[in-house]
């Protein structure tokens, strides 16, 4: 397999057939049908940093494709200013959330390189929004990065409209690998212990990682909470967890 | 974690923007993950024109301690200022 990707931005339908903007970035000649995965950005929005992840996971031998989240409020303007506009009215609502990830999904699966088997991870609160894909779509698997609310209830007076997601892990579609800080505090080991403990009892398929030393956003390589060893090893169990359940 | 915690104010004034200066009409004062600043969070200030659109906007992000400090110098400068100015 070579290892050339093409990158680009491209126009998908998102949530109630919206055309939104979405980052796609797919190997070249992978000799073989691959995987997708849809990549969730984080709150601060679509910006280098989730590109590049994408880019990752094309080098790697995937489809990728980051929806811009923010494409309806601010289109054509910088990730950070659009990200301020969504940020203050509270966040991107969920059923908008899970709309424009199956949009994602229809995009990857009419790639002509499609095996068929979509995939998602979102980070920090796309961590969350990973697990809400993975209880409402039929992704194949999910992962989230230390997602918050995923348990438990944002403090008084947080202004983002979401409720936990944990009491609905029964209706998880696929396998969840779970990456985790140990010092982090949204969510708490003891979080993250309660949804470990829910997926068990509904007898889901799950693989969860708690990192020593590394607390919220370990995987930001432009950011002081970046854990470079917790960063290497997650990523490497991101790339086997996709690697068996997303071959084609 | 995203805190998503924002106060808007109304304010009046000018800002100097990557397309020169604009009138502003919205403040927003946030305290979450920063875009730019070596911080996990930061206290960020947003100077605004809405009816400009998203990419009217000066942004601050300042660590909580130097936001703090600035509060203080705002407030020491608005108090020295002889009586009439304001």
């Amino acid at each position: 397999m070579s290892d050339a990707i093409i990158a680009e931005t491209v126009m998908i339908a998102g949530h109630g057939g919206d055309t939104i903007e979405a980052y796609s970035a797919r190997p070249v000649d992978p000799g073989r049908q691959v995987g997708g995965v849809v990549v969730i950005h984080h709150m601060p929005g679509y910006d280098e940093g989730t590109k590049e992840i994408a880019r990752t996971f094309a080098t790697r031998g995937y489809n990728a494709v980051v929806p811009n989240l923010y494409y309806r409020e601010a289109p054509g303007a910088s990730p950070d200013d659009a990200a301020a506009v969504v940020r203050a009215a509270g966040g991107v609502p969920d059923d908008r959330l899970v709309g424009d990830v199956a949009g994602g999904m229809t995009y990857l699966k009419g790639l002509p390189t499609a095996n068929g088997k979509t995939g998602v991870i979102g980070y920090c609160s796309g961590g969350r929004q990973s697990f809400l894909a993975g209880i409402s779509l039929p992704l194949d698997a999910a992962v989230d990065c230390y997602g918050a609310f995923v348990v438990g209830t944002p403090p008084e007076g947080m202004p983002l409209k979401v409720g936990p997601l944990v009491d609905r892990a029964a209706d998880l579609n696929c396998p969840l690998l779970g990456l985790f800080g140990a010092d982090d505090k949204y969510p708490s080991p003891e979080q993250v212990a309660e949804l470990e403990a829910a997926l068990k009892a509904a007898g889901k398929t799950y693989e969860f990682h708690i990192y020593e030393g590394a607390g919220h956003a370990f995987f930001s390589v432009n950011r002081p909470a970046y854990r470079p060893e917790a960063a290497v090893d997650g990523w490497e169990k991101i790339f086997a967890f996709y690697g068996r359940y997303l071959a084609g | 974690m995203c805190t998503y915690l924002t106060e808007k104010v109304a304010i009046s004034g000018s800002a100097k923007g990557a397309s020169g200066w604009f009138r502003v009409t919205e403040g927003s004062v946030y305290f979450d993950h920063p875009v730019h600043a070596p911080y996990g969070h930061t206290l960020n200030i947003d100077f605004l024109a809405p009816d400009q659109g998203p990419s009217a906007r000066v942004a601050v992000e300042l660590s909580a301690e130097s936001a703090r400090a600035l509060m203080k110098a705002i407030e020491a400068v608005l108090d020295s200022a002889p009586p009439g100015l304001e």
